[in-house]
């Protein structure tokens, strides 16, 4: 597999499951070692977890007994922000969320669309140059999941941050990429890029129903499809 | 359908309790009276209350309680640390704990109980031979419970956090420990009773003073009145410090949902 990503672009990784989407991360990270072939991030290989990286897990990352502004407060903590400045910041990012008066709740306290603003607060206080999102909201159900890709736009809108979000949902790609990348259904490699035409800054409520967005949608389901099919043949051949 | 499942009323369950106990007591007293039972085998209530209240006026109930928990708390204490500690290390580290694991479950299954006359022997009639049984017993407890909930821990939080720029260090203080302190927690509860029977049993093979000390004298006097007189203080004990520790968790474990 061959895919460079240009600074500054929100790129999304689609795929049938099981093609090495999440693993792609991970190795970006340098959350795990490529067992052969580089990963370079601004023209560096990866040999260890990079500075300027964030992660936003599918699933909830957020430290259960930490409160709101102790998990967002933590990145700081550990690359030695001084007290004052990470105090400031931490209260910042927990505004820019809108979780402002939940400052002293502990996750089990929150929704599930909370707990993700959380995390994503956690991710943005550091301000990595890269952010790395496998799925960050499939959990949440259709309504928190819209409202979560427009805040997400909103908050990624001119910061200049790189953005790779992995996701099997076709719609959500289109809707927040500038560019969507097809992967086969293993061993993984890229079957198709897109680049997405809608205009910036976007309104995900309005994008769906653009024209432009309908035609990327079947030519890139139709990629998709294919793969899709033959990754459940496969896993029903396995199974 | 599951049923409502209705909240126990607490203070019924407590005034039930407190009910069986009463009627225990007066079954035993009345069938001592009546001659169904041997005082001399079985005591009575009525005279293990007055040998305590003797024990009372002697002053030696004081001296004994703050003895032996002088012993099971040094004991838990040291004991726990190590626990922890090991735990800790050994978990980190495949090779350190394929290395080590196996001898700790090796000499957890001895049973310890019969080295006790050992460390009288190494440390003499001293609160170091207590101390010493109450961590023996400790350390296995703390350390598997420790071990095995460090394990258990959730690997996207280690994933998240190490991607937040934490170290070793920083993982095992932000993620491993807090999340084993759940498995902490509870296994300092059952290693509380095994500090104080470490530090009891060790009293009972030679000690100057301590609850084990006063039950292994009553043995010796063929006094059941004073043994179980000394078992009934072991366990207002053990009662006390079972409160303690339920405030504790509930002060620590704040971040846990109520209901589990």
């Amino acid at each position: 597999m061959n895919v460079e990503v240009a600074a500054e672009r929100f790129v999304a990784l689609v795929g049938p499951s099981g093609c090495g989407k999440s693993t792609t991360l991970s190795l970006i990270a340098g959350l795990d070692r490529p067992t052969s072939g580089t990963v370079t991030v601004r023209g560096k290989p990866v040999t260890g977890i990079g500075d300027g990286v964030g992660f936003l897990f599918q699933r909830d990352a957020l430290l259960p007994w930490k409160t709101v502004r102790d998990n967002v407060r933590l990145p700081l903590q550990l690359r030695g922000v001084e007290a004052a400045e990470a105090r400031s910041r931490v209260g910042e990012w927990i505004g820019r969320v809108g979780l402002r008066g939940f400052e002293s709740a502990f996750p089990y306290q929150l929704s599930g669309g909370m707990r993700k603003r959380v995390a994503l607060a956690q991710t943005l206080v550091y301000d990595p140059e890269i952010l790395l999102m496998d799925e960050p909201f499939s959990a949440l159900d259709v309504q928190t999941r819209n409202l979560m890709e427009g805040e997400l736009l909103a908050l990624w809108q001119g910061s200049g941050k790189t953005v790779i979000f992995v996701t099997h949902d076709l719609e959500e790609a289109i809707a927040l990429a500038d560019e969507v990348v097809v992967m086969t259904a293993g061993p993984a490699s890229v079957k198709a890029r897109y680049d997405v035409t809608l205009p910036r800054p976007r309104d995900i409520e309005q994008a769906r129903f653009d024209p432009r967005f309908t035609e990327l949608y079947s030519k890139t389901w139709n990629d998709l499809r294919d793969e899709v099919l033959e990754s459940y043949a496969r896993a029903n051949a396995a199974g | 359908m599951r049923e409502r499942t209705q909240p126990v009323d607490r203070r019924a369950v407590a005034a039930i309790q407190i009910a069986l106990v009463a009627v225990f007591l007066l079954v035993w007293e009345l069938g001592v009276r009546v001659h169904l039972i041997d005082p001399f085998f079985f005591s009575a209530p009525s005279q293990i209350g007055e040998t305590i209240a003797s024990w009372w006026q002697h002053g030696y109930i004081v001296g004994d309680v703050v003895t032996t928990m002088k012993e099971t708390v040094l004991g838990l204490l040291v004991g726990g640390a190590i626990g922890i500690a090991l735990a800790a290390i050994l978990a980190s580290n495949r090779w350190l704990s394929a290395i080590f694991v196996p001898f700790l479950v090796l000499l957890n299954s001895l049973p310890r109980v019969t080295l006790v006359p050992l460390f009288i022997l190494w440390f003499g009639f001293t609160l170091w031979s207590k101390m010493v049984s109450a961590i023996v017993l400790v350390l296995f407890v703390v350390f598997f419970a420790t071990y095995d909930g460090i394990k258990d821990v959730d690997p996207t939080l280690v994933a998240n956090v190490r991607v937040m720029g934490a170290n070793r260090t920083a993982v095992m203080r932000h993620v491993l420990i807090p999340s084993a302190l759940t498995w902490i927690f509870s296994s300092l509860r059952s290693a509380v009773g095994f500090a104080l029977i470490g530090a009891v049993v060790a009293e009972y093979f030679g000690a100057q003073a301590g609850v084990g000390y006063r039950i292994q004298f009553s043995e010796s006097q063929l006094n059941t009145s004073g043994v179980f007189g000394g078992l009934f203080i072991l366990m207002v004990l053990v009662f006390f410090i079972n409160l303690f520790f339920q405030w504790l968790q509930r002060r620590l474990l704040v971040w846990k949902p109520a209901d589990s």
